[in-house]
């Protein structure tokens, strides 16, 4: 099963490669992993997708908070949640094929955000089946180049998980 | 207060502020600065040793010895690889250390600069923390941070980086009264209701088993730990790590388990129906083969480091705590019970089998490896205070084996990375920790190889080390792997050594061969008997082996207790 981990961590210098190379070494199979800023300076974070079947989502989280600078890391798996991916095609669009690609795009509520004389780029956020869907679906045109974030993830309703709480403890 | 200092002094004064007395190193080019500033202040006492590997295992001995927090010093480059080893093993046997290393100038740094290497990149898996410091007005509170990192929570290694312009770079210290380390809060006390839960299982178990690490030493709960023995009659296995942890005179313990254990200890481990697991990580060396690991009990885990519990052995009660405030609130509700039936039933399993050192003493007048350990355990248990090193191979096995420990911290060796060359640099930094004890590097031919140059350094800081080596001619651990499970190819294993007698008189060290048994109490008690430092090398039986052993991967259920007899010519 595909579990969702949400964390916070001080955004040191070297902290990406502190988690990266934990998950290296620990052997943990990571399918996606993406890292920003959040709404409070000085505190990053992290959205880590991980298949439960291969790797240990309970050695994961405590193997993560040895890290100093990791402040709070949240499973939200089984929590109401706004999962978002974001991908870019470059697709072959020769003018005969434009219109079914546009229309293609529009169900899917995707922008053409480039038009060159014989390729389309587009872009979709959306949550990850819908992005796997839309792949599938524009494969067949041919895609010349492709870019796709990792996840991100934000649970619904009015609990937070806020950095706020975390700047100043001491 | 407002006079400014130099980043080298800011680094000096800051030791003195975390207590350091003493500190083991080796120059060089980026550290340099340090090195000029260093005499200014008599507080701190410099160890030169011969070799970086030397100062990190130093600092370890140091810490083990004391409780401590062990400093080594290095330069940048070469200096901090040479330290990487013991920073490793610090890791593994959660050690206690701050190793400071200088770096190349931070307008250096990327440019493969003479002398750079990426030591926080190298050292990040195997350090607690550790900090790359390019301003010299972090060096205050970054000092503070990783001595408080290193000696709080579950102890470990902290390497501190600093480059050369930090170290030479003047500014007014602004030393922090707390550290600020949001994501660093080490939970100490366990939950009440994990424990309640942990005191159930223990007033129901009809064979329950205590199971006592490292933990229990570096959380102090020796009181703890006794109490809740001889309260409940359970009986006490400890881990080579947990030697000392409980003394071995006690009718309640039990000594070793796992790969070189005692089959009475297996044996109980895979009967007993509660297994409380005080401070020890189940390391593979104790469990062998997990999924056939105490397949009756209920596990009770006790560990400060959460991410242990769960990681290797399933657990029913997981108390993540300090384990002296943990046994302590179990104590205030803990019942007597007792266990006596269960406890002679595992003494029944210890007399049936050959015990201590009747072990596997073949019927000559060879002279064995053992008749050295039941000396020193004679001699040593009456001689007064003392520190023992091992280094790694069979006769560290057998030194935790056949000597009675009773002393907490008295056995110090390298246990989860098995690094040959840790005595003799150990025992330094044990000996500085305590002065007036009797302390004992006991190696290999092999391992006494692997930093012998240290001989130089006890001599230099008059250390009154006694060195005894086992001498079997052998790389003697991996001789007995290979005649028992390859085919007794003896590749790359028999070894010829330097006349240590010799050697040691070189560097001024006197010496003194034992080639018989006869000769072994008289040794050391020569040894006692000579002031200062003094070396004794033991020929003895080159072939013998430890036993009882778990075969590598094996379940503990499975032990080999002799060697078999040979099938094939
Ligand atoms: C640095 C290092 N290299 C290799 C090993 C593998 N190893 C483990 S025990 C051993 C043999 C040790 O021989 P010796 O020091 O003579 O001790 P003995 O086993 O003979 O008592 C070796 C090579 C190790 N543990 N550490
Ligand atoms: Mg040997």
């Amino acid at each position: 099963m595909k579990h969702t981990l949400v964390a916070l961590m001080q955004d040191h210098p070297g902290v990406l490669n502190r988690v990266s190379s934990l998950f290296r070494r620990r052997g943990f199979n990571i399918e996606s992993l993406s890292v920003g800023h959040t709404e409070t300076p000085g505190i990053s974070r992290m959205t880590i997708v991980i298949d439960s079947t291969d790797t240990s989502v309970e050695q994961v989280s405590k193997q993560l908070y040895r890290l100093i600078e990791v402040l709070k890391v949240s499973d939200v798996t089984a929590d109401p949640n706004v999962s978002r991916e974001l991908v870019m095609l470059k697709v072959h669009a020769p003018a005969s094929r434009r219109a079914e690609i546009s229309s293609l795009a529009d169900v899917f509520e995707a922008k053409i955000v480039d038009v060159a004389h014989d390729s389309l780029m587009l872009e979709l956020t959306a949550g990850p089946d819908k992005v796997d869907n839309f792949v599938e679906l524009v494969r067949p045109f041919g895609i010349r180049e492709m870019v796709r974030t990792g996840r991100v993830a934000m649970v619904r309703g009015s609990n937070t998980h806020s950095a706020e709480s975390y700047v100043r403890s001491a | 207060m407002s006079e400014t200092r130099s980043g080298a002094q800011i680094m000096c004064e800051a030791l003195i502020r975390e207590g350091v007395e003493v500190m083991f190193g080796y120059p060089g080019g980026a550290i340099m600065p340090f090195y000029h500033a260093l005499p200014e202040y008599p507080a701190l006492h410099h160890v030169l040793v011969r070799h970086e590997q030397a100062a990190g295992h130093a600092a370890e001995g140091y810490a083990r010895a004391s409780g401590k927090v062990g400093v080594c010093v290095a330069t940048s480059g070469p200096g901090a690889t040479n330290l990487v080893t013991a920073i490793a093993d610090a890791m593994m046997d959660s050690v206690p250390m701050v190793a400071i290393t200088g770096q190349v100038a931070a307008q250096f740094i990327g440019k493969d600069a003479f002398q750079e290497t990426d030591v926080t990149g190298i050292t990040q898996p195997i350090t607690k923390h550790n900090y790359l410091v390019t301003d010299v007005n972090d060096i205050a509170y970054v000092m503070k941070e990783a001595f408080h990192i290193a000696r709080s929570g579950r102890p470990g290694p902290v390497l501190v980086d600093i480059a050369k312009n930090a170290i030479v770079a003047r500014t007014t210290p602004q030393w922090p009264d707390k550290v600020n380390l949001p994501g660093y809060k080490p939970n100490y006390e366990g939950n009440r209701r994990q424990i309640r839960e942990a005191i159930k299982l223990i007033n129901d178990a009809k064979k329950p088993l205590i199971l006592a690490g490292r933990g229990i030493q570096l959380s102090g709960a020796f009181a703890e730990l006794r109490e809740l023995a001889e309260r409940t009659g359970i009986p006490v296995i400890t881990t080579l790590h947990g030697i000392g942890a409980f003394p071995e005179n006690h009718p309640l313990a039990l000594g070793m388990p796992g790969m070189h254990g005692w089959v009475h200890n297996n044996r109980a481990i895979q009967e007993c129906d509660l297994l409380l697991n005080l401070g020890s990580r189940f390391d593979d060396r104790v469990t062998g083969k997990t999924s056939s690991f105490a397949p009756n009990a209920k596990i009770v885990h006790v560990d400060i480091d959460p991410s242990e519990i769960g990681k290797n052995i399933r657990v029913d009660v997981p108390i993540v705590g300090d384990v002296q405030n943990v046994l302590r609130a179990m104590l205030e509700e803990l019942p007597a019970r007792d266990a006596t039936e269960w406890v002679r039933h595992i003494h029944a399993i210890r007399d049936q089998h050959i015990q201590k050192q009747q072990y596997n003493r073949p019927d000559t007048d060879m002279f064995m490896p053992h008749d050295v350990f039941a000396a020193f355990t004679r001699i040593v248990n009456e001689r007064g205070p003392y520190r023992v090193c091992t280094d790694v191979g069979q006769h560290q096995m057998w030194a935790a084996q056949l000597i009675d420990w009773i002393h907490p911290h008295s056995h110090i060796t390298s246990g989860g990375l098995g690094t040959m060359g840790f005595a003799l640099p150990a025992a330094m930094g044990a000996q500085f920790a305590q002065p007036g004890e009797t302390v004992w590097a006991i190696a290999g031919d092999g391992g006494i190889q692997m930093n012998i140059q240290e001989l130089a350094t006890i001599v230099q800081e008059q250390l009154p080390i006694k060195i005894a080596i086992i001498n079997n001619g052998y790389l003697g651990m991996v001789r007995q792997w290979q005649e028992l499970f390859h085919d007794r190819r003896y590749s790359a294993t028999p070894m010829w050594s330097p006349d240590f007698v010799k050697v040691a008189d070189a560097y001024g060290i006197p010496g003194m061969r034992v080639t018989h048994q006869s000769q072994v109490e008289d040794a050391i008690n020569a040894a006692y008997e000579t002031p200062g430092p003094m070396l004794l090398e033991f020929q003895v039986e080159r072939e013998a082996n430890v036993f009882p052993m778990v075969a590598p991967g094996a379940s503990i259920s499975d032990m080999i207790t002799e060697t078999p007899a040979l099938t094939t010519v």
